[in-house]
């Protein structure tokens, strides 16, 4: 297999406070205007990495089924 | 309904081939005569081949159909000696805007670089670009143009090809070497060798309406997303010549055609874009829907197909005719190479090989743009939304807004004629020339102009001994030596007046490029030497594909 060059490792320089950010940023707006916040967010941070190799691996792995709950854990958290 | 133009009509006229005894045979025959049919015509008779060509029709085309001719076509049909007629009548434009919703969110400038012959675009009616071709093809005694013979029957041997050809005067045959089919999306002839050419329909309809007006906003392309006026579609507006303006507007899967083409349906939706005030004629208006599709092989025996009979694009991105014109210069030359014997029969599959790559990247941009423009599910929807809005303040938005990629020629890289290498400098092998200005014999020209048509290999001759430049000169007769020099200027040689030559092609003393009749590099040499380019030259002709052993 090729070398990976998306970072998985953890590469935060404070991720709590990111998670904070991201979830405060959605608090107070309903689902539509979530999906075009994150819309935004993609495209502005994906311009960021630039690179296509690394874009393409992250929406490999995000696409991944395996790496979605399954739905008994979905059915638990609810 | 078109009131800027009126059609030329073209005599049936009877040929000799009809005489009613033996069947002739030609070397080449062309049918239809459309930009790609006239295009090739026009091509062989620039490297000394007769071709017939035979259109069903009588006329040019019958309304504007595609209007944005791309500068590397220009530069094509300047070899064949009518783009000054093009680029005088169309309209040269390089800026535009986009809007979405109500507001502009950009605007462009594609700023061409200077120094080359050719602008960038310019927006020409169809129907001008085939009239001028048809008048070049008449200066042309090697082309002869037939209107009203309509090919009926094709017989696809292994070696020749048999066909029947319908007149006012009843049906006469002919064989031929080749047969170039460029009867357009809907070829009638693909249908009669049972052929097929496959892809995607897009669910999703356009009106195309040809107004004449003479309003105040520059002729530039605009493009808007989602306009009030026209919700939740896309329109465009843009200029072309007679002040005729094309705009197109997005009507989705579910309009009927034949309503939409009304003009009493057509108006209101103009006055809702335009505003009440502003005084319009209709010209031409048609409804499509478009396809990308194109044919596994495009060469069946000694039968090839071209433009849009082998491979059709949707409009986003002007890809058709320009597209088609590329294939068309690609296969002229190798087929009289071929037919000189100067290089093997092997040589005609690198037509469907380079052209495959090149209708593959057409419909990838195409398809690209057009699902930017119709975006396929909701979530689809949000991301071209928010890129547009984020594209008002932001410029690398910008870059990901499509409302079709302009054309540029593709690049056959990765082909086996083309002798590729590591450097990075200047153009790379299976890459189109580049046009610069130049002197010749003391009078300002342009480099493309010394190109095409047969092999040259364009040299920096500065200190390369004369015995050098007599070996290579001897190499073949298809391969011309065109020496640029800075020092001496003798005659025949190039002077790099503007040094943009040096700029363009990083050529230094010693160096060279051989260039194929369709000004592709074919190979380039850190130090010329005879060996070397004789054996690109060898790789160049299919000499070393497989079957041309």
């Amino acid at each position: 297999m090729s070398k990976q060059n998306l970072i998985t490792d953890n590469n935060f320089d404070n991720g709590d406070a990111f998670y904070a950010e991201l979830t405060e940023a959605h608090r107070d707006i309903n689902s539509q205007q979530s999906e075009r916040l994150n819309a935004r967010l993609v495209l502005l941070l994906a311009n960021h990495i630039g690179a296509g190799t690394v874009l393409s691996e992250a929406i490999k792995i995000a696409s991944d089924v395996t790496t979605e709950a399954s739905p008994s854990i979905q059915k638990s958290a609810e | 309904m078109l009131k800027t133009y009126t059609n030329p009509v073209y005599d049936y006229v009877r040929s000799s081939d009809q005489s009613g005894e033996a069947i002739t045979h030609h070397p080449v025959i062309i049918v239809g005569a459309g930009p790609c049919g006239l295009a090739a015509a026009l091509d062989f008779a620039q490297q000394g081949v007769n071709t017939i060509v035979l259109d069903d029709n009588n006329t040019v085309s019958v309304g504007s159909r595609a209007i944005c001719f791309a500068k590397r076509t220009l530069e094509i049909v300047d070899r064949y000696g009518c783009a000054a007629p093009m680029v005088a009548k169309g309209i040269t434009w390089q800026k535009g805007k986009v809007f979405f919703k109500q507001d502009q969110i950009y605007d462009f400038d594609l700023l061409p670089q200077s120094g080359h012959k050719q602008p960038a675009f310019i927006n020409l009616q169809q129907y001008y670009f085939e009239e001028y071709m048809v008048n070049r093809a008449a200066e042309l005694p090697a082309i002869d143009l037939r209107w009203q013979h309509r090919v009926s029957h094709v017989d696809a041997q292994a070696e020749q090809t048999l066909i029947t050809v319908e007149t006012a005067d009843g049906p006469y045959q002919m064989s031929c070497d080749y047969l170039l089919v460029a009867d357009g999306a809907n070829s009638k002839i693909r249908d009669l060798l049972g052929l097929e050419s496959k892809g995607q329909v897009f669910q999703d309809r356009f009106l195309i309406a040809d107004v004449v007006m003479k309003p105040d906003f520059p002729t530039e392309r605009w493009f808007w997303f989602d306009p009030p006026f026209h919700p939740n579609q896309s329109v465009l507006l843009h200029a072309q010549a007679d002040d005729v303006w094309r705009i197109d507007f997005q009507l989705g899967w579910d309009a009927d055609p034949e309503e939409e083409k009304k003009e009493e349906n057509i108006r209101p939706r103009i006055e809702a874009m335009l505003g009440k005030e502003v005084e319009f004629e209709l010209e031409w208006a048609s409804v499509y829907t478009f396809q990308c599709r194109k044919m596994d092989n495009y060469i069946k025996n000694r039968v090839i197909f071209m433009g849009d009979a082998a491979h059709q694009v949707s409009p986003f991105g002007a890809r058709g005719a320009n597209g088609g014109l590329q294939s068309v210069e690609n296969l002229a030359w190798k087929i009289t190479r071929i037919l000189r014997k100067d290089a093997p029969q092997a040589l005609l599959e690198t037509y469907n090989t380079e052209r495959q790559h090149g209708a593959e990247e057409n419909i990838l941009n195409s398809t690209r743009a057009t699902d930017f423009i119709t975006p396929k599910n909701a979530i689809s929807r949000v991301f071209r939304d928010e890129t547009l809005r984020l594209a008002e303040h932001y410029a690398f938005a910008r870059s990901l807004v499509n409302s079709g990629r302009l054309s540029l020629p593709c690049d056959y890289q990765s082909s086996a004629i083309i002798s590729a290498d590591n450097f990075s400098a200047g153009i790379k092998p299976g890459y189109v020339c580049q046009d610069a200005p130049i002197a010749i014999n003391g009078k300002a020209d342009w480099l493309l102009s010394q190109l095409g048509n047969r092999f040259v290999l364009l040299i920096n001759s500065d200190d390369s001994p004369p015995e050098l430049l007599q070996n290579l000169n001897e190499i073949a007769t298809d391969l011309d030596i065109l020496e640029l020099t800075t020092s001496k200027i003798g005659d025949n040689t190039l002077h790099d007046c503007q040094g943009l030559v040096a700029e363009r092609y990083q050529l230094e003393p010693g160096q060279s490029y051989l260039i194929r009749p369709d000004q592709y590099v074919a190979a380039r040499f850190q130090q010329t030497t005879v060996g070397d380019v004789s054996t690109a030259l060898h790789k160049a002709l299919g000499f070393e594909l497989n079957e041309g052993k």
